[in-house]
C-alpha cells in the first residue's frame, strides 16, 4: 500500500507538469479561432465556422478569413512559438537566463538582409529570403568567430554581441543611403516588426523551416538539461558537448531567422516567455520547451490582436512587446529574486 | 579489473607540466584518496582518469582497454565524475538532477523511460534522499548537494566513481556522512578515487592513498603505513604530529600556532 501511495505521489509532479503543458498547447488554438472573429470587420462565430469548414457564407468573407486572417494568425502563432522555444534553448545552452536567441546577431543580420532587399526593390518573397539568409549569415559568422578562439560559451556571447552591433551599423549605413521617401520608412517599419502583409506564400516556408527546427529541439530537449551543467560534468556524463551545443544553436538560429524573416524584429518574447514557462512547469526542458511553444504562440497571437485592433492603424509589434514585455519581465524577475531560486 | 594511469604527463601551458610521470591505480572495491598541497596536480590527475582531460604523455587504461579509444558515451558507462558542487543556474529538483546520470544509457535523440526512473528510485533509496526528491537542488545544504551528486554518479551505473574533494566545505558530521556513504559503495564493489585536503579523511576512510608533490608521487600505499610526519611535512611544508593508540594512528595534527 505504501509503495502504491509513494508511486502516485511521485508521478503526480510529472502529471501536473504534463497537464500544464497540454493546457498551454491548447490555449493558442482557442485564441487563434477567437482571433479570426476580430478585425476591422468583426465577424460572427457562424461566418468564421462556415468559412473554415464549408458552409453558406459570402465569398468576400470566406476570402477574408482564409486568405487574410488565417495566414496572419498562423504566422503569429508560429513566430511566437519559434521565438519562445529558441529563447528557452539558448538560455539553456548559454547557461544564462538573460540570453535570448538574438544574442548571436540573428535579428541584426535579418534586418540587414531585409534592408538590402528593400533598397534593391525586391518583393515580399525577396525580403523574406534575404532577411532569412542575413540572419543565418550573422549567426554563422558569430559561431565561426567564436570557434576560432576556442568555442567556449563566453567567447560565443562576445562574438555574438560584436557581430550584432556590426550588422546594426551596416543597417544604419543602408538606411542612410536609402531613398528617404519610400525605402527608409519601409525599412524602419520592418525593423519595428509586424505581420500585416503576411500571406500564405510567406507562411508556408515559415512552417516548413519551423517544423525542422522545433522537431530537432524537441528530440534533443532532455539533453539540454545536462548542457546547463558545467562543461566538464556534461562531458563526464558522456555528451559530445561541443557538437551538441553547435546543433542546438543551429536549430535555434533556424527558428529565429525563420520567424524574423516573416515578422520583422520582435523583441522580448524570446526572453520573457521562457521565464514565465519556467515559473509554471519548472526548469526541466522536457516540459519547458513544449510549454514555451504553447505560451509563446498564445502571447504573440494576443499581441497581434492588439496590434491590429486597438487603434485605427496597425501598431508595430516590437513597440507592443516592449511596452508590455518590460513590466512583465520586471515582475517575473522580482518574483524569482523573492523566491531566491535560480538567480545567484 | 581496474582503472590505471601509467606515466601520466599533463601541462595546461606547454612545457609547464602539472603531472610529471604519475602512476595510479583505482581498484574495484577500494577507496583511493589523492592528497597534496594546492596546485600539486590532484584535480588534474582526477580529470585525466575521468577522460575529461587527455594527458599529453602516458596512458589511462580502463579494465585493460585504452580510455582514449572509447567514445565519451561509452566512457561514461564506466566512469562517473562527482564535482564539488552542482554548477547550474537553473533550479532542477533532486529527482531531475539524479536522472541526468542516466544520459550514457539513453540514445542521442532519446528521452528517459520508466527503467531510468526506476533506477533513480533505487538510488534515492540507497542514499536515503527520498524525502528531498522534489526539492530544488540549489536550495539544499552543502552535504545534501554532495549526496545528490554522488547519487547522480550512481545512477550512471558506472563501476568507477571519481570525486573532487567530497569532504570540502562540510561540517565534521556531514563529512562523515558523505565519506561513509563512499566507503559503503566501495564495499559493494565500486572503485572509488577522491581528492582531499584533509589527511585525516584519507587516514580514516581510504584503503590506499597517493600523496602528490609538484605533480610527482611522494608516497603511495596504505595510509596507516605511508602518512608519516616527515612525508607530510615534505608535501605541505609544515610540521605534523600523528596521534594514535595501541591499534594504530587515529589522527593527523598540523603543528602550527597562530601569531
Amino acid at each position: 500500500m505504501r509503495t502504491i501511495l509513494g508511486r502516485t505521489e511521485r508521478a503526480s509532479g510529472r502529471v501536473r507538469q504534463a497537464t500544464i503543458v497540454l493546457v498551454l498547447c491548447l490555449i493558442p488554438i482557442l485564441i487563434l479561432f477567437g482571433s479570426l472573429l476580430l478585425g476591422r470587420l468583426n465577424l460572427g462565430f457562424r461566418e468564421v465556422w462556415a468559412s473554415l469548414f464549408g458552409g453558406e457564407v459570402r465569398e468576400t468573407v470566406r476570402a477574408l478569413v482564409l486568405r487574410v486572417r488565417l495566414p496572419r494568425l498562423v504566422a503569429a502563432a508560429v513566430v511566437g512559438a519559434n521565438l519562445a522555444v529558441s529563447g528557452a534553448a539558448f538560455q539553456g545552452v548559454f547557461r544564462n537566463p538573460l540570453v535570448e536567441s538574438r544574442i548571436l546577431g540573428v535579428s541584426a543580420g535579418a534586418g540587414l538582409g531585409a534592408a538590402l532587399a528593400m533598397v534593391a526593390r525586391a518583393g515580399p518573397a525577396g525580403i523574406q529570403v534575404f532577411s532569412f539568409a542575413g540572419g543565418l549569415l550573422a549567426a554563422a559568422l558569430a559561431i565561426l568567430l567564436a570557434s576560432a578562439f576556442g568555442g567556449g560559451i563566453l567567447v560565443l556571447v562576445l562574438s555574438g554581441v560584436l557581430v550584432s552591433s556590426f550588422f546594426s551599423s551596416l543597417v544604419s549605413l543602408v538606411k542612410y543611403f536609402a531613398d528617404p521617401y519610400v525605402q527608409l520608412p519601409g525599412i524602419t517599419f520592418w525593423l519595428m516588426g509586424g505581420l500585416s502583409a503576411v500571406r500564405w506564400a510567406e507562411v508556408l516556408p515559415l512552417v516548413v523551416v519551423s517544423a525542422v527546427g522545433l522537431g530537432g529541439l524537441f528530440l534533443l530537449r532532455w539533453r539540454l538539461n545536462i548542457l546547463t551543467l558545467s562543461e566538464a560534468e556534461a562531458q563526464a556524463l558522456g555528451l559530445p558537448v561541443r557538437r551538441l551545443r553547435f546543433l542546438l544553436v543551429t536549430l535555434g538560429t533556424l527558428l529565429t531567422a525563420a520567424a524574423v524573416s516573416v515578422s520583422g524584429v520582435v523583441g522580448w518574447v524570446g526572453l520573457i516567455v521562457p521565464h514565465a514557462a519556467r515559473a509554471l512547469v519548472g526548469p526541466d526542458h522536457l516540459f519547458l520547451l513544449p510549454a514555451s511553444a504553447g505560451l509563446g504562440a498564445a502571447v504573440l497571437l494576443l499581441f497581434d490582436d492588439i496590434a491590429r485592433t486597438a487603434l485605427p492603424t496597425e501598431i508595430p509589434l516590437d513597440i507592443l512587446t516592449g511596452l508590455i514585455g518590460v513590466p512583465v519581465f520586471f515582475a517575473l524577475f522580482m518574483r524569482q529574486i523573492r523566491k531566491g531560486a535560480g538567480w545567484r | 579489473m581496474s582503472l590505471i594511469g601509467r606515466e601520466l604527463f599533463y601541462a595546461y601551458v606547454s612545457g609547464q607540466f602539472v603531472l610529471v610521470g604519475v602512476n595510479v591505480e583505482v581498484e574495484r572495491g577500494e577507496v583511493l584518496f589523492l592528497l597534496g598541497a594546492n596546485g600539486s596536480g590532484k584535480t588534474t590527475l582526477l580529470e585525466c582518469l575521468c577522460g575529461v582531460r587527455v594527458p599529453q604523455r602516458g596512458e589511462v587504461s580502463l579494465d585493460g582497454k585504452r580510455l582514449s579509444s572509447l567514445s565519451a558515451r561509452e566512457r561514461a558507462k564506466y566512469i562517473a565524475y562527482v564535482p564539488q558542487f552542482p554548477e547550474t543556474t537553473f533550479a532542477y529538483t533532486v529527482e531531475e538532477m539524479i536522472l541526468m546520470g542516466r544520459a550514457p544509457h539513453i540514445g542521442p535523440f532519446g528521452q528517459p523511460g520508466p527503467k531510468d526512473r526506476e533506477k533513480v528510485e533505487e538510488v534515492l533509496a540507497l542514499i536515503g534522499l527520498e524525502a528531498l526528491r522534489g526539492r530544488p537542488v540549489n536550495a539544499l545544504s552543502g552535504g545534501e548537494k554532495r549526496l545528490v551528486l554522488i547519487a547522480r554518479g550512481l545512477a550512471q551505473e558506472a563501476p568507477y566513481l571519481l570525486l573532487d574533494e567530497p569532504d570540502a566545505h562540510l561540517d565534521p558530521a556531514n563529512q562523515h556522512r558523505v565519506l561513509s556513504v563512499i566507503c559503503r559503495l566501495a564495499k559493494t564493489g565500486l572503485g572509488v578515487a577522491a581528492t582531499t585536503h584533509n589527511p585525516n579523511s584519507a587516514l580514516l576512510y581510504a584503503q590506499r592513498v597517493l600523496l602528490l608533490r609538484s605533480g610527482k608521487t611522494l608516497a603511495h600505499g596504505d595510509p596507516r603505513q605511508v602518512l608519516f610526519p616527515e612525508v607530510l611535512t615534505e608535501a605541505y611544508g609544515i610540521a605534523f604530529q600523528i596521534v594514535g593508540d595501541g591499534s594504530g594512528p587515529k589522527a593527523i595534527l598540523p603543528l602550527v600556532e597562530a601569531d
